[in-house]
């Protein structure tokens, strides 16, 4: 290491140099230096506390915000449906359900696909391709949610409702009317139900796909990291007995970072349930429960955001805190899990 | 026999085709969102942007001077206020308590905070600061942005000092070096350029947020560089216009989503090479 070359050790303790030094200047100085030891110490543990109390404030905040919505409505909070601030009845079922269902079509699209993307990474590709495409899908982690819901309402949205939307609405709806598809449909049980509705364009199946996007990069990122830490002889081994690619990566690749792959699908899945601006933008902002997946809903966070500057009176304002203290709840836990199986995954890598 | 070696054959090159496939999809979300900025904001970005207001709704002309400056002042505080604060705690978990139960718990806890909904953050801050001071204010910004570059910054510091061989440490200290001196001259300057990506990283994360400061800053038409009143921001600004119907309001906010996702863009490919640098 060049850059520690030379430890200025002699001219911190004492000035003067070693030759001859006084040995009451020296007890000051070393005595100094013990102070300064001991302050640093504690301030660098005072700042890991700190990290704590970050965490123990937002819990602590959350619930004793969202106190009168649990007092008013209790348990119920969770099963009610309706949301008027007029008659101040507040259910949290509607945004509940609107972010679990967005976030599993995002993980619906987006594991198969990172999971393709990484074995394009890590088997397929040649070398010099690795690195530029792999920075590529990693740049997707860094464009700003609000970036992917402005080209979600102004793209993405207009596409769908436009090109695929009917599309698919008709291909489902087996219906004997008048249709671009006529005559080929597909009658399976609840499809119908699943794509029916006027084509918005903005909706769960949209914020879905937006969230799918975001996600990507995190699932690619760590599954290759996993898919990397295989023991090279494992992979030969099996490629010397015969295995084509995908029998190789099916079959001893993924058995063997099962558990990392699955803390990088959870992280991910973290991330879609507490994402807030890409899903405000397409969700459409209906506080109801509806089958298909092309109507408009609301989520957790998309409430929230576009809610709480609005929201007047103490039980409209504490139901919005108790709605984030159940997001905060459900990816806690998810995050919780997600670190579990990215440990174990670090521990066998070794 | 041979027909088996077919079909297995057959799998594998249909695994190949959407292997690919999902890759060129994948990087043509990426096209495709580049694009559309490019297209969209490239057309309005001129002079005026940077030095004109946000206009009026409905009228034509202005900028987005003010949330630009405040954008540029909340961000740069909030790494002022945050970047110690996780520097300190990452070195505890490093250097001094490595294998201590509370580097344990810090570190679980910091990676939930890493991706903890940052909507959340602003809830909290609203709670704490917002309804005592009975306002909004940019300050409060701050403090929610800086909430969210500690876990970043805690998470690159510890990383990085963690790398540092400890043959380093040890001939420090074997020259008679006290233990803060040894972090403060050795490990920090040979961790340097990684500690240094950790607050590029989050300065990147936090310039392009929209959700803490919806709660906290809120926003401001006007030019206000004082921190006990709202302040603009250029996330917020492109949500409300674009969110809005008026026509040139949509174009500023194609402008500033331009210029925020390439800023973001730039800065972590920098601060990816400054590691990479490092690394190779």
């Amino acid at each position: 290491m060049k850059s520690v070359g030379r430890p200025p050790v002699v001219d911190l303790a004492l000035p003067s140099g070693i030759a001859q030094p006084l040995s009451v200047e020296r007890s000051r100085v070393l005595s100094r230096l013990r102070g300064g030891d001991a302050f640093f110490r504690h301030i660098t543990r005072a700042a890991a506390v700190i990290v704590l109390l970050i965490l123990g404030g937002v819990i602590f905040s959350l619930i004793r915000g969202s106190v009168p919505a649990f007092r008013a409505f209790g348990l119920n909070f969770f099963v009610e449906q309706s949301w008027n601030p007029v008659t101040e009845r507040f259910g949290a079922l509607p945004p509940i359900y609107g972010t679990l269902v967005t976030s599993f079509i995002a993980m619906l699209i987006a594991v198969p696909f990172g999971l393709l993307i990484t074995l394009f990474l890590t088997e397929l590709a040649p070398i010099w391709m690795r690195r530029p495409i792999g920075i590529a899908v990693e740049l997707l982690a860094g464009i700003p949610s609000i970036i992917y819901g402005i080209w979600g309402l102004f793209v993405l949205a207009p596409f769908l409702q436009a090109h695929v939307q009917p599309a698919v609405i008709d291909f489902f709806s087996c219906v004997p009317v008048v249709s671009s598809y006529q005559g080929k449909c597909l009658v399976v049980p609840g499809a119908s139900l699943l794509f029916a509705g006027p084509p918005y364009g903005i909706g769960m199946l949209t914020a879905g796909i937006i969230l799918a996007i975001m996600v990507l990069p995190f699932i690619t990122s760590i599954s290759r990291d996993v898919f990397e830490a295989v023991p090279p002889v494992l992979k030969e081994a099996a490629y010397g007995i015969g295995c084509t690619t995908w029998e190789v990566v099916r079959f001893v690749v993924l058995p063997y970072s099962r558990v990392g792959v699955l803390g990088g699908v959870m992280l991910a899945l973290g991330r879609a349930l507490g994402e807030t601006m890409a899903v405000t933008f397409v969700i459409g902002n209906a506080h109801r429960i509806q089958a298909s997946l092309f109507a408009p809903a609301t989520t957790i966070s998309a409430t929230i955001a576009n809610e709480f500057n609005e929201a007047v009176g103490d039980l409209y304002i504490s139901s919005l805190i108790a709605l984030g203290l159940i997001l905060f709840i459900i990816t806690f836990i998810v995050l919780a899990i997600a670190r579990y199986m990215l440990l174990r995954m670090e521990r066998r890598i070794g | 026999m041979l027909k088996l070696y077919r079909a297995r054959r057959r799998r594998n090159a249909r695994v190949i085709f959407f292997s690919i496939g999902a890759t060129l999809i994948g990087l043509s979300a990426l096209a495709a969102i580049l694009g559309t900025l490019l297209y969209q904001g490239l057309s309005g970005l001129s002079l005026d942007v940077f030095t004109q207001m946000t206009p009026p709704p409905g009228s034509d002309g202005g900028g987005l001077l003010n949330p630009i400056v405040g954008s540029l002042i909340m961000t740069s505080l909030a790494v002022v206020v945050g970047t110690p604060v996780g520097i300190l705690a990452g070195t505890y978990m490093a250097e001094y308590g490595r294998y201590a139960k509370l580097s344990m718990v810090v570190r679980f806890i910091n990676d939930i905070l890493l991706s903890a909904p940052s909507i959340v953050i602003g809830l909290f801050v609203y709670e704490i600061l917002v309804a005592p001071m009975g306002h909004f204010s940019a300050f409060a910004g701050v403090i929610a942005l800086s909430l969210l570059v500690v876990p970043v910054v805690v998470r690159t510091t510890e990383d990085m000092l963690l790398l540092v061989p400890k043959e380093l440490r040890e001939a420090a200290s074997a020259l008679g070096m006290p233990r803060s001196k040894v972090i403060q001259k050795v490990s920090y300057r040979a961790a340097r350029a990684g500690m240094i990506t950790g607050v590029l990283l989050a300065v990147a994360r936090i310039s392009g947020e929209t959700a803490p400061l919806l709660f906290t800053a809120l926003n401001n038409q006007f030019f206000s560089i004082d921190l006990n009143a709202p302040m603009a921001s250029l996330p917020y600004v492109i949500f409300q216009f674009a969110m809005s119907p008026y026509h040139q309001w949509q174009a500023l906010a194609w402008i500033g989503a331009l210029i925020i996702t390439f800023a973001v863009l730039a800065l972590s490919i920098v601060a990816r090479s400054l590691t990479a640098a490092t690394k190779g």
